[in-house]
C-alpha cells in the first residue's frame, strides 16, 4: 500500500523545470530591463533604514536608561544594561509563563489549522464529490468575514463553560481557519498530478492511505508556509487573549501590555522596551530561520489568490 | 468516474469492493466535514448570534433582558460617540491606506529591477511585519513621545514647537497611522513586486522599442497590469483597517482611545460598550453596524479603484488618438 511512485520525485522534476523558467526570465531581464543606479539603492536603504530603526532604537534604549530616550541626535548604540532592564521585566509580570503560554496558544492552534486545512484543501483541490463547488464558494465566501465581530457571544460561550483565564478559551476559537483551507486548496492543486492519485487508487490504496501516502508529502511545503503564517497571526494576536485570559495567566501580548500600563504616569522607558524586545525575539529568531520561506509564501499567495 | 454501472450489474459486489467504493464516495466530506463543523462553531455561530444579542437588553453579568427590536441599534447610531469613533476610524483608514499603498509600490517597482542581493532587500522590508501589534505601540509610544522621544527631540533641534501626540486628534490619528504603515507597508509591497514579476516581459521590450519612455512604461503597462493585485491589497486593508483596535487601545492604555476620545475607534467603541459598561445589547449592535460599515467601504474602495481605471484608460485612448492625428499631420 505505502509503495506509490514516490512523490520527491515528482516535485523534483517540475521544480527544477520551474528554476529554467525562473533563469531565463531573468536572463531576459538583464538583458532588456532597467538597470537600477545608485538611486534605487539609496532609496532601498533608506526604507530599509525606516523599517529597522525603530527595533534597533528599541533594543538600544532597552540596554541603556529611560532618560537616554531624549537624546538628540537618538542613541544608536547599545549600552550595558540590556540584562538588568530584563530582569525588571521578569519581576513585573510573569514573562516566562507568558512565553510558555504563548508558545503553547500558537502552537496548538498551528498544528490544528495545518492539519484540518490540508485535509479540507486535499479534498476541494482533488477529489471528486457532490456539492464541492458550493462548498468551496461558502469557504470562500467566509474568509472575508472578520470574525472579530462574533467577540460578544464567543465571550459569553468562554463565560458558561467557565474557561475565561484558560488557555483554552484563546486555542479553541482559532482552531480552523478558512483561509488555510483556500490557501492549501490553491497550493494542492497544482502541485499534485491527478495521475498520481489514480494511480494510487488502481494500486489497491484507501483513500486515507492516498491522502497519507501521496498528498502529505507532495503537500509540506505549502503546509510549512501555512504554519509560518498561522504561528505568526496567533503569537501577535491581542484583542481575543486581553479579553479572556487574565492577568495571573497572560500570554506575550497581554503581559506586554500589562508591562506597558505598569508604570502609570512614568513608566521604565528602558524595561518598557526591553520587554518589548524580549516579545520579539521569538519571532525574529523565525525571521532568521524561515524568512525566504515567508517572502516566498506572501508573494506565492499574491499570484495564485 | 465511478464503476462503470455494467460490471456492477454482472457480478454483485466483493465485501471489499463496497468498502472501497464506501470509501472512494463518502470520505471527501469526512475530509471536509471537521472544517465545517467547528468554523460553524466558532466563525458563524458567534456572528449570527450576535445579531439575536443586538435585539435585546443584554447585560455581562445579568444577561438576557427584555425584547426591544431596533432599539440598541437606534441608539448607536443617536449616540454622537459613535459617530466620533466613525469618524477617527475612516480618518485613520485613510491616512494609512493611501501612503502605504503608494510607497508600497513604489518600493515593489524599485525591487522589481535586476537588483544586488534581491533575497537581501525582500527580507529587510518585511523585518516590521514580526514585530505584534502590542510592541509595536509601545515601541511606536515611546518614538512619538511628547518629551523625550526621538521625534520630540528632533523638532526641539529644529526649533518647532512640541507636537502633542497624544492628545490632538489629528496628530494622534497620524501617530496611529504611522505604526500601521511601518508594520504593513513592506508585507504589502512584496504582494505588488510579485504581481509585478508576473507582467510579461516582452510587453516592456516591445514598448521601449515603440520609445515609450521608463515612466510611462511604469503608468501604463505596470500599473495596468497588477490591478487587481492592487485592488485584493485596498480591500484587505480596508477589512483589517476598519477593525483597528491593538493601536488605539494601548496608544493611551488607561482610556479607551484618549481622554477625549480623540483616537477611538469603531472596534474600540464596541469593546467600551461590551466590557467596562457591560452593554451587549448595545455593543452587540454595533458589531453588525461596524459588519455593514466593512461591506460598504469594500464595496467603495474597489469602485475607488477601479475608477482610476478607467480614467486612465480614457486618458490613453485620448493621448493614442493625439499621437495618430499628430502623425496624420505630419
Amino acid at each position: 500500500m505505502t509503495a506509490i511512485i514516490t512523490p520527491p520525485r515528482v516535485t523534483d522534476s517540475s521544480s527544477d523545470e520551474r528554476q529554467t523558467a525562473a533563469e531565463s526570465r531573468r536572463e531576459k531581464r538583464r538583458r532588456f530591463y532597467d538597470r537600477p543606479g545608485v538611486l534605487t539603492y539609496a532609496l532601498l536603504t533608506a526604507f530599509f533604514a525606516g523599517s529597522a530603526f525603530p527595533l534597533w532604537w528599541s533594543f538600544v534604549i532597552s540596554s541603556r536608561q529611560s532618560s537616554d530616550t531624549n537624546l538628540v541626535p537618538p542613541a544608536i548604540l547599545p549600552g550595558p544594561n540590556f540584562l538588568s532592564n530584563a530582569a525588571k521585566v521578569f519581576d513585573t509580570v510573569p514573562f516566562m509563563l507568558a512565553l510558555l503560554n504563548s508558545v503553547i496558544i500558537s502552537g496548538a492552534i498551528t498544528i490544528s489549522v495545518v492539519f484540518f486545512s490540508t485535509l479540507a484543501g486535499y479534498a476541494f483541490a482533488k477529489l471528486r464529490f457532490r456539492g464541492r463547488t458550493g462548498l468551496l464558494l461558502t469557504v470562500i465566501a467566509t474568509m472575508a468575514i472578520p470574525t472579530q465581530l462574533g467577540i460578544i457571544p464567543m465571550f459569553m460561550l468562554m463565560a458558561e463553560w467557565k474557561w475565561t483565564g484558560t488557555l483554552q478559551a484563546v486555542i479553541v476559537p482559532g482552531l480552523v481557519t478558512a483561509f488555510g483551507v483556500f490557501f492549501m486548496r490553491q497550493y494542492l492543486v497544482d502541485v499534485i498530478p491527478d495521475e498520481l492519485i489514480e494511480a494510487a487508487r488502481m494500486d489497491g490504496a484507501s483513500m486515507w492511505g492516498t491522502f497519507r501516502h501521496v498528498a502529505i508529502p507532495a503537500a509540506r511545503p505549502g503546509m510549512a508556509v501555512l504554519a509560518l503564517f498561522t504561528f505568526m497571526a496567533s503569537w501577535t494576536d491581542y484583542l481575543w487573549p486581553m479579553l479572556v485570559l487574565g492577568p495571573r495567566n497572560p500570554n506575550v501580548q497581554t503581559a506586554l501590555a500589562a508591562l506597558s500600563a505598569a508604570g502609570g504616569q512614568n513608566p521604565d522607558n528602558a524595561m518598557v522596551l526591553a520587554g518589548a524586545v524580549l516579545s520579539v525575539i521569538p519571532l525574529l529568531i523565525l525571521f532568521f530561520v524561515a524568512g525566504r520561506q515567508l517572502v516566498a509564501g506572501i508573494m506565492q499567495g499574491a499570484v495564485k489568490g | 468516474m465511478t464503476s462503470s454501472p455494467g460490471r456492477a450489474a454482472r457480478s454483485p459486489l466483493t465485501f471489499r469492493q463496497k468498502v472501497s467504493r464506501f470509501d472512494y464516495t463518502y470520505s471527501p466530506y469526512f475530509y471536509v466535514a471537521p472544517f465545517f463543523i467547528l468554523f460553524g462553531l466558532i466563525g458563524v455561530f458567534p456572528i449570527a448570534y450576535t445579531l439575536n444579542v443586538s435585539l435585546y437588553k443584554w447585560h455581562l453579568l445579568k444577561g438576557q433582558g427584555d425584547f426591544v427590536g431596533l432599539d440598541n441599534y437606534v441608539s448607536v447610531l443617536n449616540d454622537p460617540f459613535f459617530w466620533n469613533a466613525f469618524g477617527n476610524t475612516i480618518s485613520i483608514f485613510l491616512l494609512s491606506a493611501i501612503p502605504q499603498l503608494i510607497v508600497a509600490t513604489v518600493v515593489a517597482a524599485l525591487l522589481d529591477q535586476a537588483i544586488r542581493g534581491k533575497t537581501f532587500w525582500r527580507m529587510s522590508i518585511l523585518l516590521p511585519y514580526i514585530v505584534a501589534p502590542v510592541a509595536v505601540t509601545v515601541i511606536f509610544l515611546q518614538v512619538f513621545n511628547q518629551y523625550h522621544g526621538p521625534i520630540a527631540g528632533i523638532l526641539e533641534l529644529l526649533g518647532l514647537d512640541p507636537v502633542r501626540w497624544a492628545f490632538d486628534v489629528f496628530p494622534s490619528h497620524v501617530a496611529i497611522a504611522t505604526m500601521v504603515n511601518w508594520r504593513w507597508t513592506g508585507y504589502n509591497a512584496l504582494l505588488l513586486l510579485a504581481a509585478m514579476q508576473a507582467v510579461p516581459r516582452d510587453v516592456y521590450e516591445s514598448a521601449m522599442l515603440d520609445g515609450a519612455s521608463k515612466v510611462r512604461r511604469f503608468w501604463s503597462i505596470t500599473i495596468s497590469m497588477i490591478r487587481p493585485t492592487i485592488i485584493f491589497v485596498v480591500i484587505t486593508a480596508t477589512i483589517g483597517g476598519l477593525q483597528i483596535f491593538t493601536e488605539p487601545k494601548l496608544f493611551d492604555g488607561r482610556t479607551n482611545g484618549g481622554s477625549d476620545r480623540q483616537f477611538q475607534t469603531i472596534v474600540l467603541y464596541l469593546y467600551e460598550l461590551g466590557f467596562p459598561r457591560r452593554d451587549f445589547g448595545r455593543a452587540s449592535a454595533t458589531a453588525w453596524i461596524l459588519f455593514v460599515v466593512i461591506v460598504l467601504v469594500g464595496l467603495l474602495s474597489y469602485a475607488a479603484t477601479r475608477a482610476v481605471r478607467t480614467a486612465d484608460e480614457k486618458r490613453d485612448r485620448t493621448e493614442r488618438a493625439a499621437v495618430r492625428s499628430n502623425q496624420g499631420v505630419s
